[in-house]
Order: structure tokens, then C-alpha cells, then sequence
């Protein structure tokens, strides 16, 4: 066993777990926040997808032992009380979830990115989805939701981007 | 998808590592962990050991070094591609590594970790090739060793690295002239089908060429015909002279062959304008 | 108040939307029980192979594990195999298909055991201790090789061919050795991968003691499920439970009744414990079916100015190892659509399934309508080109004439209303379509390296399944109907009980709309519960794009019930006759004396505190249906794709598509919106990057989402959208349904484009996927030889 101390949604969390745990199975068994999705197995699909230090990880790849120590955000963190962060707010204006087993990890990765790049094209926001596979929705009302979510956060007003 | 059960240990610096890596059979390094978990996942990797070196303090970090820019193992491939001194004098390498896998992947996986896995279809390795980059390596005993990119891939997932020994930094020529890197794949979260390096050198170009063979691959045939005067067009033709790409699920070998001289002849364009 | 008819039409935000934004959704693998055991299934490195001894002594004796199961271990717990609902022929042969494979293994993802430990590692762990020994066979993967019967997959039933289904005919059939053109195409279809995000699974408890037991399982289908597994397991369908939580994505590949879980259940009922069982997507590559993979060769009869005159289909299907529920049924499924929304005269189709050493398929998205599409409109171009006429005029030649009303097809069915040509033409003026061949024109003139291609898709589909009646006469052994219960509370909330069985579609949000307009309250005043089959107790289910035609139709008509109801017991209170009552601003009103009014939440609490009602009136207000329709509904539309194609290295761009589809009436247009554009995307995976490969040894190659092509963001355009509204004849709601048409109508659009793009150089035949080795080959081979 491997003692895992890890910040998550600004609460401390210890548990001894097998070294072979991975971050999302951690995240989901042992602490229960079970908002994080398993997709593909092979980091590819971003369903995992949670923020480390700030950075989007994909947490199926990544092990809870590498994990300690440092401060993780899941989507369970993102809305305050009734109040939806922007970008789950513009997901739900723009449509930009249908079955939803996805959208977890698009709302993080779309975190981590807007951060970096406040105001992106849609070719950025493309490019930045890339580690996000959906089945549901084309991507076009995501990549809407995206861009829609970075000009409320700017402050500019909000946008329809077809 | 759950790994076989292992031991885990977190080296505290890298004379620690090697300590450890020498302590077990079939103990392996974690770096970022993305290209070994996932092997570990589907258990074709089932190491008794993992060797954490991430948190080994000093391994992350781009700096000059004379006529070099020396880039250490650990420094992850977002850093890499955001690094400013990289962006001015050794921009392919920082445009490459923005092109390596997804966001998530950047932010976790290191170049380090990626060269020392020794994938063919990486295209880091294949930078390195073009540049003429220098890998440090630290081994038992508090010995180093520097070895040429050129000379350490060796085949197929296989590098001139014991498994007591360390990778440390990577010593990465500047560049003043034009440069190109152009990976053709299906989806753009792929690995490289082909993908071609070609850095400018003394008015010709250096070109090397990803998964075309069991490792990155020098286009020698290529920078015999430019130092001979060919136009990239003519050049370009030789791009698969002593290739040896595999057929796949993405596309057979003899497609891959013809790519590669298109892609030669577009890297060779940009790079010498 | 509330105005009436405000919400239908509108694009009323989803009510589903708040719980999966936020990490509250209620997938199966969130659901977890005290004294839960974890399920692994032993999938042996065979193909096909006949099998000696299974030891599982080893993987017993590991830390952790309940039990290791065989199917000689669980002999007494399935009395019957897995179903196949649809014996579509009189001599269909039906494979035999045990949860657990007995003798042999006939294809990848076959399991031979099951492990039962207090973990999911320590099941995993033990799942590899399990050692077969077993003597490979040849194994088949590819169709025609198959049909050869060389390697006969299940010997009982000595042939791979088991299945021969014919339509038998429509019209003049002279015309495909006498027109004037006849033009023959051979096209093949790879197997494809579902992807649902979601991999299946499913978590099974109850009491040994009662005989009661709930399946917890993301499936489409609970109520389909329940009678299915009540027949594997022999637990009474009055003891069974289906719940369907939430559930992430499907595309078919959730229609079904797998073996998974009737272990599940099996294992529970024996262990006494709940089981959950998830499923790693490797996995879900081999043991969850796949879609398509389908031969065909057509003929089309025309004349030389443009005038289709029949159109004929003979198709190799192939159906995999086994059956799995509706296997053969899938091609049949096309069987219909062949003439696509072209007046032709003649008509056949026919086809034969045959088995081979792959997973089995079944209903993927569209199942069987983009088989079909894929082809006619293939052909269609081909025709176009032999004859030298634009594409575009061929198929406006020959669009079937308008009608608001139904009308009898040449394949034999009857179309509920049809109007092609106007959604055609606003296909054609969003794509810029004249300007597009000026460009197109433009670049091959200056030989430009990256060509412009076009290309177009017009569609009919069959959806709506489906009248009992017809279902019935196909040997479907299911009916089509389904039902709606509408229970309106005291405090004025309104509870809707629906016989669908959503996982992305937004019911919740589109049958809100429904009832809102019709009972005068909010959307957010009715709760939609679906999905259990303890709540909504009858219904056949989501799937084949029916959940809006037979699911909200029967949602419509149980609202009609409720407002007779009310209206009666308004009357009552007004002490008017319910002539003198009218339906404006959300309640009953006295003619000529508005303020003269009851509405809905005060009559429910007339009703439900029954202290005047009328005489012999029951309390509470509401109302059932149970809805079977007449006819199915013919959903049709022209999409347009114009790409970039990279002659050199043979890499494809989509530059624009326009897709304007008329599926009837819409109820919400935002959600009618997103599923074109999530099927348009899955049919610009088809067409572009997904296949399903094998290796000689019929090993899958595409064997996670490294190698199996799901496209990302990057690859998929947005997409330019209309509609028009051709109201259907099958409900009150005059909807067609919307659920497939995107991915029956993009793949040929997409692909008539790419071929377009090179047509000038020779090339006229490109197999789907359109891969960038596959054009640059077609171009290479038109232009005689190496390139």
C-alpha cells in the first residue's frame, strides 16, 4: 500500500491505496465523486479528464500516487451552490450535451484551456478538444459552448457563434 | 482497465533512481506515466517496480548553454512548447512538442519520457535526429555519459539506455534558418503516420523521418542529393531510401513510402523557402 | 397564465442538463451496494477454436474471488439461450448462444468463464488466471469466404448462410435486363465500432429467498430487456426489475439483451449477492456488437436522359458469430428504403446473412437505412456520370411527387406524406451549389494539387417502429406500441410516465413541452420519469428513431384523456355543460364569461381530494395510452458535402456541409438540431475513418480508440442546417422522427464528394472508408499504375 495525500476541491484526502490505483479510480472509489467518467482506457477519449494544479490530466493514465501531494479539481468542484460555473452554464444554453457522459471531462479540459487562451478562435477550441471524444453531439454545439463560455468569462458580451 | 499490482517507489534524486532501478529485475522509470500505463493498463507491461523520478527536483527546466539550449529530462511537453528561449532558437522543437498527443497528455508527459521510450511513431525523437541533439545520461555510481541522438535508438522500443540508467537533459543545438515539422495522420490526436523534420544547415537541410523504420530515421538520401545541388522536388524522391515502414491499421507500408516523399518535398519548401 | 401552445415548436433549454453538467449523473458504474461483488469475464486469446479443458483452479485459489463459473457451472441457470427476437424467414437457422460459449469459441470477444471476487482488481487479476486449452480451427472474417461454407462455424447447423430474405419484388422487373442504361456497382461497407462513450454495464441484486431481482443496466431497452431476460434466467417477468439509469449513449449498441447480463443476474440469484459488472472498452471492441459490414451489388435501369426506371439490391450480410437480438432483422430493416425518394418503377431487393468469426452485428445507428442509402445513392451518381448529366438533375427528375397524403410505394409499404423537392432546392442554394461547381470547375483547370469535390445525398428512411400489425407480418415476434401514463398531482406538478427510454435524446425536456401546452403549465411543472420498468410500467423502448412518432404520440394522447377528464369535472364545478367550455389561456373557460375558470392544478386537486366530483366519477386526474401506430413515418432530406481532397496525398477536408432534412413537425428544434448534427458526424466517421479491421487470423486490429478512428473535433465541420415540414399522416403530432437521419444521409453525401473531387482523373469507385490511402490508390490506379 502507498499512503496518497491529495488536495481535491480544496478539501485534504488521505487513504492508503495500492500502488497500482489509478487517480480516477481514486477519485471515484475511495473519496466517491464519481462525476468523473471512464471511457476508453487508453487516454484517448478525455471522459477522465480532471484538473491537476490547475492542468488538465486525464486521470485513467495517470496513477493516485502520482497525484500526491498536489491539488486536484473534479467536476463536482466546478458549480457554486445552484449557481453553474460559466462554461457548464453555456454547455446547457448552447445544447452542447446530449447523454452527458462526456461533458464532465469537456467542461475541464474547456477549463484548463481557457485559462490558457482567454479568447480563442474556433479552430482553437477545436485543436484544444482534441484529447475529448464525443459521440453524441457533433462537437458543434460544444465548440459553440466553448466559445460562448470564454466571452461571458471575459466579460465581453456573450456570443452565438454559429 | 487496471494494472497488474507493483511496487512503487519515489526517488528522491536521481543517484537515488538509479539506487532503486538496480534494486529490482524488471523495475521500470514513471515519468509522466503516458506512454507505460497504458501498457500497464492492458498488461503487456507488468514491471515488478515503478521508479518515480517526477519529483526529482532539478529535471525541469530550459536553459541556454552556449551555442545549445539544454532542456532537462522531466521538463513536460506543455512547458516545452511554451518555453520562449525554445520558441526563438530551437522553435521546431517547441512547435513539436504543441504537437505531441492532446492538451492532457502535454501536461502530464515529459520529453525525457518520450525519447527514452523509444517509439518510432514519436516525433520528438525524430526532431532530436534532424538536430543532431546530445542526450546526458546518468548511471550507476555517480558515472555520466552523453550519447548523439543519432546513436541512440537503436530499434523498436529500444534505446541506448540500460535499465539502471537515467536520462537526464537534452542538449539541442540552436537554429537560425528555416525548419519544418509536418505529421500526417488520420486524426490529429494520432501518432504520426509519417511525419518528416527538416532543419536548414549550411544552405542544404538535415531531414529526418518518423515512423518510416524500427527507429527515427535520418533521410540520408535526401541530404546526399541537396548537398549535390537537387531541388527539394528531385530530392524528395530519395525520402524513403533505406526506410523500412510498417504496414498498420493506418495505412500499408508502400502508401506510407509515397507520403513521405510528398511530405519531404512540402518540409523542404518551407524550410528553404 | 400560461398561454397554450407556447412550448411545442420552441427551443425550450434541457431539463436534463443540470444533473450531468455537474458531476450528478447517475451512471451504472456510480451505483455501488453493500456486500457488492465484482464480475469478469474470461475472453480467451481464440478465434475459432474447439475447446479441451477450462482450469480454473488457479484463478479460484486467488485472494478475493467468489467463485470461478463455466458453462457447465451454471448448466441450470439458463433455461433457454440468449433471445433473437426476429426469425425473419420461415427456414431462418438460429445459431445457439449460450452467455457462456460450451465447446468452442466462434469469434474474439467469446467468454468461456466468469470470475465473481469482492473486487474489481482482484476479478481482473483472476480473470487471467483462468488457462483454456484449446485447438485452433481456420477462422473466416471476410463475407464471400464465408458463404463458401469451406469452414462451417456451427456445425449444427451446417451452414454459414443460415438466412435468405427476399422482398420479392415490386414492379416491372424486364427493366433491369431492357433499359436503355443499366448500370452495375459493387459496393462494400466495413463492420463498424458504436463508440456509445459510455462502455456497457450493469449491476444485478434482489433476494434469492423471494425470487425477486432488479438489473441495473445501461441499456436502451429495460422494458425489451425484462422479457428477454425473464426467458435466458426463467425469473418471472412479474419478479424481474429492469432499471435504466442514466445511460451514456447507445446507437443501438444498447439494444440488446446480452449475455453479461443475464450472468449477472444468474450469478446474484445464485451468490446472493448484488454483481456489478463493468465493461473495459477493449472489451467493448469485441463483445458489444458491431454495425454494418455489408456486400452488395446493384443494378440500376435507367434511360439516357436521366429517368430511373428500377433499381435492384442483392447484399451479403454478415451477421458475425451469432445472433444477438435482432441480427437478421437489420438488413430487412433497409429492405424497405431501397427506392430511396426516387419514383422508380421497379424494385428488388434481397439478401443473405451469413455467419462468420466476428462479433455479432446488429443495430447500429440507422440499422439497415444506411446500408441502403449508401448504395442508391452511390448508384445514383454512377448513373449520373455514365450518362453525363449533372447529379443534381438526376435526382430532381426523379423525385417521387408531393402528397400531404399517404401513398402506396413500389416496394410495397405505405409512405406517410412526401415533399423532396423543396428541401432539395434549399440543399442546393445553402450549399452555393452552382458556385461550388464553378470552383470546382476553376481548380481543375489550374490543376491545382487540392481538388474541390460535391457531392449530394438525398434520403428517405423508415422509422417509427412500428404497427404491431406489420411487425407481425415481418415474423418480428414484438409489437410496436407504446404507452404514457400522465398523473397530475395536487400541488399542480405533473408527473409523465413514458414507455421510452432516453440517453441523450432530451425526452424529458421535448415530452415536458407536450404536456405543458396541453394541461396550461410550465415544462418545469412536469417530471418525465422513464427508464424503470417498476415506474413506467409498459413500454417498448428507444430506438429506430420511434421514441418522438409511438412515444410522444402516446404521451399526446394521454393528455387528450386528462383533458376530457378535467374538462368534465370543470363543467361540474362551473355548473355549465362542457359544451360551454373553452380551452384558452391555459384553462377551461365559459364562453363568453372568461374569468369563469378552472385550471388544471385546481381541477387536480378537485380530483384528488374527491370531495364533489361528478357522480361516478373515479378520483384523481389522469389518464393512460397505450399508443400502437398505423404506419411507420418516412423521414426524408438532401444533404450536400463539399470537400478538399489532397491528390497527392489522397487526404480529404470537408469544406462545408449543408444538411436540411424534413422530419414532420418538431417539438423542439434545438434538440432536433443536435441530433442531426451528432448523426451527420457519425456518418462523416463512416465515410472518412471508421472500419473495423481484422488480421488474417481474424484477430480485430481496431482493437481500442488508438486504432479505431472515432473522429475528434478537429476532423468533424460544423454543419449548416434547415428543414422543411412535411407533416406526417401516422400521429396527431405529424412528427417523422429524427434520431438516425443525420448518419443515414451523410455517408454517401460524403463520399459522392470525395469521388467528385477526383472524378476528372479517372476515378469513379472509392470503398468506404474514404482513406487517404484509399484515394490516393484510386487515383494512382486511374492513372495507370505506380503513381
Amino acid at each position: 500500500m502507498t499512503n496518497v495525500s491529495v488536495t481535491v476541491n480544496g478539501q485534504s484526502r488521505e487513504a492508503d491505496v495500492e500502488p497500482r490505483t489509478l487517480l480516477v479510480y481514486f477519485l471515484r472509489e475511495t473519496l466517491g465523486l464519481t462525476g468523473t467518467n471512464v471511457g476508453c482506457d487508453t487516454s484517448t477519449c478525455g471522459s477522465c479528464t480532471v484538473l491537476v494544479d490547475g492542468e488538465s490530466v486525464k486521470s485513467c493514465t495517470m496513477l493516485a500516487a502520482q497525484a500526491d501531494g498536489r491539488d486536484v479539481t473534479t467536476i463536482e468542484a466546478m458549480a457554486h451552490g445552484d449557481t453553474m460555473h460559466p462554461i457548464q452554464d453555456a454547455f446547457h444554453r448552447n445544447h452542447g450535451l446530449q447523454c452527458g457522459y462526456c461533458t464532465p471531462g469537456m467542461v475541464m479540459a474547456a477549463a484548463s484551456y481557457l485559462q490558457e487562451n482567454p479568447t480563442p478562435t474556433e479552430e482553437d477550441v477545436r485543436e484544444a478538444l482534441e484529447g475529448n471524444l464525443c459521440r453524441c453531439t457533433g462537437y458543434q454545439n460544444i465548440v459553440k459552448s466553448i466559445l460562448d463560455a470564454a466571452g461571458s468569462m471575459s466579460g465581453a458580451p456573450e456570443t452565438t457563434r454559429a | 482497465m487496471i494494472p497488474a499490482a507493483f511496487e512503487y517507489a519515489r526517488a528522491e534524486s536521481i543517484d537515488h533512481a538509479i539506487e532503486l532501478l538496480g534494486g529490482a529485475d524488471d523495475a521500470k522509470i514513471l515519468a509522466g506515466g503516458h506512454s507505460l500505463l497504458p501498457l500497464m493498463k492492458t498488461r503487456l507491461a507488468q514491471p515488478s517496480l515503478l521508479v518515480d523520478i517526477s519529483r526529482i527536483g532539478d529535471l525541469s527546466y530550459v536553459r541556454e548553454d552556449g551555442d545549445m539550449v539544454a532542456i532537462g529530462a522531466l521538463t513536460r511537453h506543455h512547458d516545452v512548447a511554451n518555453s520562449e528561449l525554445l520558441q526563438q532558437v530551437a522553435p521546431i522543437v517547441a512547435d513539436t512538442a504543441s504537437r505531441i498527443g492532446d492538451p492532457q497528455v502535454r501536461h502530464v508527459g515529459t520529453i525525457g519520457g518520450s525519447i527514452a521510450h523509444a517509439d518510432p511513431a514519436g516525433d520528438m525523437g525524430t526532431v532530436m535526429v534532424a538536430l543532431g541533439a546530445q542526450f546526458a545520461i546518468s548511471a550507476a555510481a555517480g558515472a555520466t555519459r552523453t550519447v548523439a541522438a543519432g546513436d541512440f535508438f537503436q530499434g523498436l522500443f529500444q534505446a541506448d539506455l540500460a535499465a539502471n540508467e537515467v536520462l537526464t537533459e537534452i542538449r539541442v543545438p540552436k537554429t537560425s534558418g528555416g525548419w519544418s515539422y509536418l505529421k500526417f495522420n488520420r486524426r490529429a490526436i494520432d501518432w504520426a503516420m509519417v511525419g518528416v523534420a527538416a532543419v536548414q544547415q549550411n544552405g542544404s537541410a538535415a531531414v529526418a523521418l518518423t515512423n518510416m523504420g524500427e527507429t527515427p530515421l535520418r533521410a540520408a538520401g535526401v541530404e546526399e542529393a541537396l548537398a549535390g545541388g537537387a531541388d527539394p522536388a528531385t530530392a524528395s524522391a530519395r525520402a524513403d531510401e533505406g526506410a523500412a515502414p510498417p504496414s498498420d491499421a493506418f495505412g500499408s507500408a508502400e502508401y506510407r513510402r509515397e507520403v513521405s516523399k510528398v511530405l519531404v518535398r512540402r518540409a523542404l519548401e518551407e524550410t528553404l523557402g | 397564465m400560461v398561454a397554450t401552445e407556447q412550448y411545442v415548436g420552441s427551443p425550450v433549454l434541457r431539463k436534463e442538463d443540470a444533473k450531468l453538467l455537474t458531476g450528478q449523473g447517475n451512471f451504472v458504474d456510480n451505483q455501488s451496494m453493500a456486500g457488492m461483488v465484482w464480475m469478469a469475464l474470461v475472453r480467451p486469446p481464440h478465434v475459432h477454436a474447439t475447446i479441451q479443458s477450462i482450469d480454473t483452479a488457479a484463478a479460484a485459489s486467488m485472494p478475493g474471488v467468489v467463485g470461478v463459473y463455466t458453462a457447465a457451472d451454471l448448466e441450470t441457470a439458463f433455461p433457454a439461450a440468449l433471445p433473437m427476437v426476429w426469425p425473419i424467414t420461415e427456414d431462418i437457422k438460429i445459431p445457439t448462444h449460450w452467455p457462456l460459449t460450451k465447446d468452442k469459441i466462434r469469434f474474439a470477444g467469446d467468454a468461456v468463464a466468469v470470475v465473481v471476487a469482492e473486487t474489481r482488481e482482484q476479478a481482473e487479476d483472476a480473470a487471467e488466471m483462468v488457462t483454456v486449452s484449446a485447438s485452433d480451427l481456420p477462422a473466416v472474417t471476410d463475407l464471400e469466404e464465408a458463404a463458401t461454407d469451406e469452414v462451417v462455424i456451427h456445425e449444427d447447423l451446417g451452414t454459414n448462410v443460415v438466412v435468405h430474405w427476399s422482398h420479392g419484388g415490386g414492379g416491372d422487373q424486364s427493366v433491369f435486363d431492357s433499359a436503355p442504361v443499366i448500370v452495375q456497382e459493387r459496393f462494400t461497407q466495413p463492420r463498424l465500432i458504436p463508440n456509445a462513450i459510455e462502455p456497457r454495464g450493469c449491476l444485478a441484486y434482489g433476494s434469492p429467498a423471494a425470487g425477486e431481482f432488479t438489473l441495473v443496466s445501461a441499456t436502451q431497452i429495460p422494458h425489451i430487456c425484462r422479457v428477454g431476460l425473464s426467458i435466458a434466467t426463467g425469473v418471472p417477468q412479474s419478479k424481474l426489475r429492469i432499471i435504466a439509469p442514466d445511460v451514456g449513449g447507445g446507437f443501438g449498441s444498447k439494444l440488446n439483451v446480452y449475455a453479461e447480463e443475464a450472468l449477472a443476474l444468474a450469478l446474484t440469484r445464485s451468490i446472493g449477492r448484488p454483481v456489478k459488472w463493468i465493461e473495459t472498452r477493449p472489451e467493448n471492441y469485441v463483445a458489444t456488437i458491431h454495425g454494418r459490414g455489408v456486400l452488395h451489388d446493384c443494378t440500376l435501369a435507367g434511360t439516357e436522359d436521366g429517368e430511373i426506371q428500377g433499381m435492384k439490391f442483392v447484399e451479403l450480410a454478415d451477421m458475425g458469430a451469432y445472433f444477438q437480438l435482432l441480427t437478421p432483422g437489420i438488413p430487412e430493416l433497409g429492405g424497405w428504403v431501397y427506392m430511396g425518394p426516387y419514383d422508380t418503377k421497379a424494385y428488388w431487393y434481397e439478401f443473405k446473412g451469413i455467419i462468420t468469426n466476428a462479433t455479432p452485428t446488429d443495430a447500429y445507428r440507422g440499422a439497415g437505412r444506411p446500408e441502403a442509402t449508401f448504395v442508391i445513392e452511390r448508384l445514383v451518381d454512377a448513373y449520373a456520370r455514365r450518362i453525363g448529366m449533372d447529379p443534381a438533375d438526376v435526382r430532381r427528375k426523379n423525385f417521387l411527387p408531393p402528397s400531404a397524403e399517404a401513398f402506396a410505394s413500389v416496394m410495397g409499404l405505405s409512405i406517410d406524406s412526401a415533399n423532396y423537392e423543396p428541401t432539395f432546392d434549399r440543399a442546393l442554394e445553402l450549399a452555393e451549389y452552382d458556385q461550388m461547381r464553378k470552383e470546382q470547375q476553376a481548380r481543375r483547370d489550374r490543376g491545382d494539387t487540392k481538388q474541390l469535390g460535391i457531392g449530394l445525398s438525398s434520403y428517405i428512411e423508415m422509422c417509427g417502429l412500428a404497427p404491431s400489425e406489420i411487425l407481425g407480418a415481418l415474423r418480428y415476434v414484438a409489437g410496436g406500441w407504446d404507452a404514457a401514463e400522465i398523473e397530475c398531482r395536487p400541488d399542480g406538478k405533473v408527473v409523465v410516465r413514458t414507455g421510452t427510454s432516453p440517453h441523450g435524446q432530451g425526452h424529458e425536456t421535448s415530452w415536458s413541452q407536450i404536456v405543458a401546452d396541453g394541461l396550461g403549465v410550465t415544462p418545469d411543472d412536469v417530471e418525465v420519469l422513464h427508464g424503470d420498468t417498476s415506474v413506467s410500467r409498459l413500454g417498448m423502448d428507444t430506438y429506430g428513431s420511434r421514441s418522438a412518432s409511438v412515444g410522444a404520440e402516446a404521451v399526446a394522447r394521454a393528455l387528450e384523456k386528462v383533458r376530457a377528464k378535467a374538462r368534465t369535472i370543470a363543467a361540474h364545478e362551473l355548473e355549465v355543460a362542457e359544451d360551454d367550455l373553452e380551452w384558452t389561456d391555459g384553462a377551461f373557460r365559459v364562453s363568453g364569461a372568461p374569468d369563469k375558470a378552472r385550471t388544471i392544478p385546481e381541477l387536480a386537486a378537485s380530483a384528488w381530494h374527491a370531495h364533489a366530483l361528478p357522480a361516478d366519477m373515479e378520483p384523481m386526474l389522469e389518464g393512460t395510452a397505450v399508443w400502437d401506430p398505423p404506419n411507420f413515418t418516412w423521414p426524408g432530406g438532401t444533404h450536400i458535402c463539399v470537400v478538399e481532397v489532397d491528390t497527392e496525398t489522397g487526404k480529404t477536408d470537408i469544406m462545408r456541409y449543408v444538411a436540411v432534412d424534413d422530419c414532420g413537425n418538431v417539438i423542439n428544434p434545438m434538440i432536433v438540431e443536435g441530433q442531426v448534427q451528432g448523426g451527420v458526424a457519425q456518418g462523416v466517421a463512416e465515410a472518412l475513418y471508421e472500419e473495423a479491421l481484422y488480421d488474417e487470423s481474424g484477430n480485430l486490429m481496431s482493437s481500442s480508440m488508438t486504432q479505431y478512428l472515432v473522429p475528434t473535433a478537429v476532423e468533424i465541420p460544423s454543419i449548416t442546417q434547415d428543414r422543411t415540414v412535411t407533416p406526417s399522416t401516422t400521429n396527431s403530432l405529424g412528427v417523422k422522427g429524427i434520431g438516425e437521419a443525420g448518419t443515414i444521409a451523410s455517408p454517401p453525401a460524403v463520399v459522392n464528394a470525395v469521388i467528385d473531387a477526383v472524378s476528372h482523373l479517372g476515378v469513379s469507385h472509392i470503398d468506404k472508408p474514404a482513406s487517404p490511402e484509399r484515394v490516393w490508390r484510386a487515383i494512382r490506379d486511374a492513372q495507370g499504375g505506380a503513381a
